[in-house]
């Protein structure tokens, strides 16, 4: 059986852009801003690097595809370069590349980095994307919101959740983040927002309202990746290393069969089963420390709280009205914001994640430092629930 | 009269667009400019959405016609409409895969004039042999503010003719007259007809023409007109049917109902759907006489024989029954294309279709045919190599899901996606044999809906290509009746 990637790959450095609106910036900008960073934090040359990984979302408002646009904005010359692209996952997808590369023993040291530029498009939320010649025949085109929104009718239907009960929850999870984003400068939106605010703002797809979506920003983050024994020896202490990363894509059966009860994310289910294993992980609620959960919208971080199995099903919009996941919770969960704060550069958004968790990891996350973190869980959902990718990778303490 | 073999009737069907405009909204809008509209603005008309055009309401009331029967039994197609959303494709064969005609149904489209419905169906019942589906579907628009705009209507009749068993209403025989009365045109490629003056075609054309040739077939098929059970007309300007009753001394109260209250003028769809009424009506023995006015007249003649049977069809009368009642007069406008609202930059994304991937799946578009995996009996959609509960490899036998009961499993309604008639409702559609698929959900009414709702599903367009023409069409659920 195989071994996995527990602990066999460290983190050697990281760096993330500020998150935002940001005009002034273009990708090659982005991914320069939070390379120079991760550059800086591994206290290595550029020319260390042996291979790299790009994730980038959506061709069309961004760079274009391959990697070219990576290896050119950050002159990577003569080494091996990808671009990776799995919708929402992508960012995650990248750093899987960088640390596989590492674990197989086929490069020391890995780049992995992710960037999108989602404000060149005129408008706010995602582009509209094609689903290909065949499914465009038949297939709606909805939103982003509007495919994660119908968790919420599905999740009502199930457990037997008034509308008004949840609404009023998947309202505490966005007050919740912003409660967090509020102190982290990086943030693209740091403002605390009230319940009321929340719950009487517009609406984008039934139930969801304007505050239960996540911000559309521009941003990069990276990742450098190498052996714990190359880390030490280059003067590292306390390591981060990589507990898990794994990944699950639909084959269909929840939007084609009457398996599925809209209630869920099955793909989330798969991928934490199977990171759970690769970390040794027997008890998340009691094991992990900290939660970055893809929070899209705030119905998908509510049930995704069941589908990691820190909520008993059924039971997490209690959860969250008990303030299990506050800052000050039993499980912090988007300490740095989330997506609801950060917004959603797609190929960024998973590196991201795991940024704030090395940060809490290292004692680094200023005002929003958690108290000896052991173990975070990031998550990435691409796609719609019944139809998507999902990526979850866990990093911690060397030896946790 | 006639010995046997004799043709006739042997089914219908028809479809109204469910949202009805008050005439009221439409005279409200013109007061400032044409107050006199108001004396025309009682009771409603029939409007289509945006996803509804002449192939779509065709295809509905094709599908009601062929209720609780098998359409691999018809031989032919004819589409009648001078509303044709395609000039040089045969739109006839895109109703028929709808339907899911054989392969080897002739069909063909009439068009030029709106009394090209009753010319169909006349053709029909003179055809040599043969179960002939006919289709009048009428899409017009009208300029705003005309006197047109506010009688016409939308909808769509369709008549299935053929002879021996299951003919229940006997044709008798037809006349027609062709005459260079041209009372109104609209060019090729333009949007709106243009009309002279009505007094001239009411007193001059309609008095002159069509009580003459009505009294020609009566005489030839041996008939007096008190033998006239059910008299309609269309193709004039309103109250033609009783001008010309009066002339023909057929009694007022076998006047067919004209529809203006409640549908409005459907163009060549008219007398199809004037017949259909009388059909719902008659009695055994009943003589129906319809005529269409227009370059002269078609004018034809049924004998009903038996009651319809009951196939649990829509009808006429359901038709007009379920409706949804609308008074936003701008959203015609939006709707037709007369009004070109700023729906933002989401209304940019380009729609092209690869008429190659089209093709290769096009009994899964149009009729919405998905498959059966023999392996594991899993009825999915899309029919796709590899089945999805089992993943079998070309184990799947193609299943037909447009008439299969259904109900929503998930939804929501989308502010945020582009859709001319915001919101976008879509969510999973829950078929009760298994099959499963994400789906548009339109006529969603004032009550709503949520999980379990019953479906009906509908041939709708998905797509619109601005860019080069080619609209798509698929299937998209409503609410049950």
């Amino acid at each position: 059986m195989a071994s996995g990637i527990k602990d066999k790959v460290a983190i050697l450095g990281m760096g993330c852009s500020k998150f935002g609106e940001r005009w002034d910036c273009g990708t090659e900008d982005l991914l320069t801003e939070a390379f120079q960073e991760a550059l800086k934090d591994a206290g290595i040359e550029k020319q260390q690097i042996e291979a790299a990984w790009f994730g980038s979302g959506i061709d069309r408002v961004n760079v274009g595809n391959s990697a070219i646009p990576l290896s050119t904005a950050l002159r990577l010359e003569g080494i091996p370069v990808s671009r990776v692209e799995n919708m929402c996952a992508t960012g995650t997808e990248a750093l899987r590349g960088a640390v596989y590369a590492v674990a197989s023993g086929a490069v020391d040291i890995a780049l992995a980095i992710g960037a999108e530029k989602l404000k060149d498009t005129g408008y706010g939320g995602l582009p509209v994307p094609s689903k290909g010649t065949l499914n465009d025949l038949w297939m709606p085109y909805g939103s982003a919101p509007a495919g994660f929104a119908q968790l919420a009718a599905g999740y009502r239907a199930k457990h037997g959740v008034s509308k008004e009960d949840l609404k009023r929850a998947i309202g505490r999870v966005s007050w919740k983040s912003h409660q967090n984003g509020a102190k982290n400068p990086k943030a693209h939106l740091q403002k605390a927002v009230d319940m009321d605010t929340i719950l009487n703002a517009p609406i984008i797809a039934s139930p969801l309202g304007v505050f239960d979506c996540c911000g559309v920003s521009d941003g990069a983050a990276c990742a450098i990746v190498t052996t714990p024994e190359i880390a030490r020896a280059l003067g590292k202490r306390d390591l981060v290393t990589v507990k898990a990363i794994q990944l699950s894509a639909s084959a269909g059966r929840e939007q084609s069969t009457n398996q599925w009860d809209g209630s869920y994310v099955q793909n989330t289910r798969n991928a934490a089963k199977s990171a759970y294993r690769e970390a040794g992980i027997s008890d998340p609620k009691a094991q992990l420390s900290m939660l970055e959960v893809h929070d899209c919208f705030s119905i998908t971080e509510l049930v995704t709280m069941e589908d990691l199995g820190v909520s008993a099903e059924g039971e997490a919009w209690r959860d969250v009205m008990n303030g299990v996941f506050d800052a000050d919770g039993k499980i912090p969960c988007q300490i740095d914001g989330g997506l609801k704060c950060f917004g959603h550069p797609i190929g960024a958004s998973g590196l991201r994640m795991v940024y704030e968790h090395y940060l809490q990891l290292t004692g680094r996350a200023g005002p929003r430092q958690l108290q000896n973190p052991k173990l975070g869980l990031s998550h990435n959902l691409g796609g719609v629930p019944y139809n998507g990718v999902c990526a979850i990778s866990i990093v911690g303490l060397q030896g946790a | 009269m006639a010995d046997l073999p004799f043709r006739g009737i042997k089914s219908f069907g028809a479809f109204i667009p469910r949202r009805r405009l008050q005439r009221s909204a439409i005279a409200a809008a013109h007061s400032w400019a044409f107050p006199a509209l108001k004396g025309l603005a009682k009771g409603e008309r029939s409007m289509c959405s945006w996803d509804e055009d002449t192939i779509t309401m065709a295809v509905e009331a094709g599908r009601d016609a062929l209720r609780g029967s098998s359409p691999s039994s018809l031989g032919g197609l004819t589409l009648a409409s001078t509303t044709l959303p395609y000039s040089d494709i045969n739109n006839a064969v895109l109703v028929g895969a709808a339907l899911r005609l054989p392969l080897d149904a002739a069909s063909s489209d009439a068009a030029g004039s709106t009394r090209v419905g009753l010319s169909s169906l006349i053709t029909a019942c003179q055809a040599s042999s043969g179960d002939q589906l006919v289709i009048a579907s009428e899409k017009r628009s009208a300029k705003p503010g005309s006197v047109q705009e506010m009688q016409i209507g939308c909808g769509a009749g369709a008549i299935t003719l053929g002879e021996g068993e299951g003919v229940f209403a006997r044709f008798l025989g037809s006349e027609t007259v062709s005459v260079p009365f041209f009372d109104h045109f609209r060019k090729s490629g333009s949007d709106f007809d243009y009309g002279w003056e009505e007094r001239w075609i009411r007193d001059e054309g309609v008095a002159k023409i069509v009580p003459k040739a009505i009294a020609t077939l009566l005489k030839r098929l041996r008939l007096t007109t008190d033998q006239i059970a059910h008299f309609g007309m269309a193709g004039g300007p309103s109250k033609s049917d009783a001008a010309v009753a009066k002339a023909l001394k057929v009694a007022p109260e076998r006047i067919l109902p004209d529809l203006q209250g409640q549908v409005g003028d459907a163009g060549t769809a008219q007398p199809l759907l004037l017949l259909i009424a009388a059909l719902e009506r008659a009695r055994p023995g009943d003589v129906i006489v319809v005529a269409s006015f227009g370059q002269g007249c078609e004018v034809v003649a049924f004998e009903m024989l038996a009651a319809a049977p009951d196939t649990g069809r829509r009808g006429l009368a359901g038709s007009i029954a379920s409706r949804i009642e609308e008074t936003a007069y701008l959203k015609l406008l939006s709707n037709d294309g007369h009004l070109d609202l700023d729906w933002g930059m989401r209304a940019e994304t380009d729609h092209k279709t690869a008429l190659t991937q089209l093709y290769r799946i096009a009994d899964q578009i149009f009729g919405f045919v998905g498959g059966q995996c023999s392996a594991c009996n899993t009825v999915q959609f899309p029919r796709a190599p590899s089945c999805v509960n089992c993943g079998a490899t070309h184990t799947q036998t193609p299943y037909a899901l447009a008439e299969e009961p259904a109900a929503v499993a998930t939804y929501t309604a989308d502010w945020l996606q582009f859709s001319p008639s915001p919101p976008l409702y879509m969510g999973l559609v829950q078929f009760d044999c298994g099959a499963r698929l994400l789906m548009e959900m339109v006529d969603v009414g004032a009550a709503g809906i949520d999980v379990g709702t019953p479906l009906t599903m509908s041939f709708r367009m998905k797509e619109r290509d601005r860019l080069r023409g080619w609209d798509r069409y698929f299937w998209k659920a409503a609410p049950a009746v």
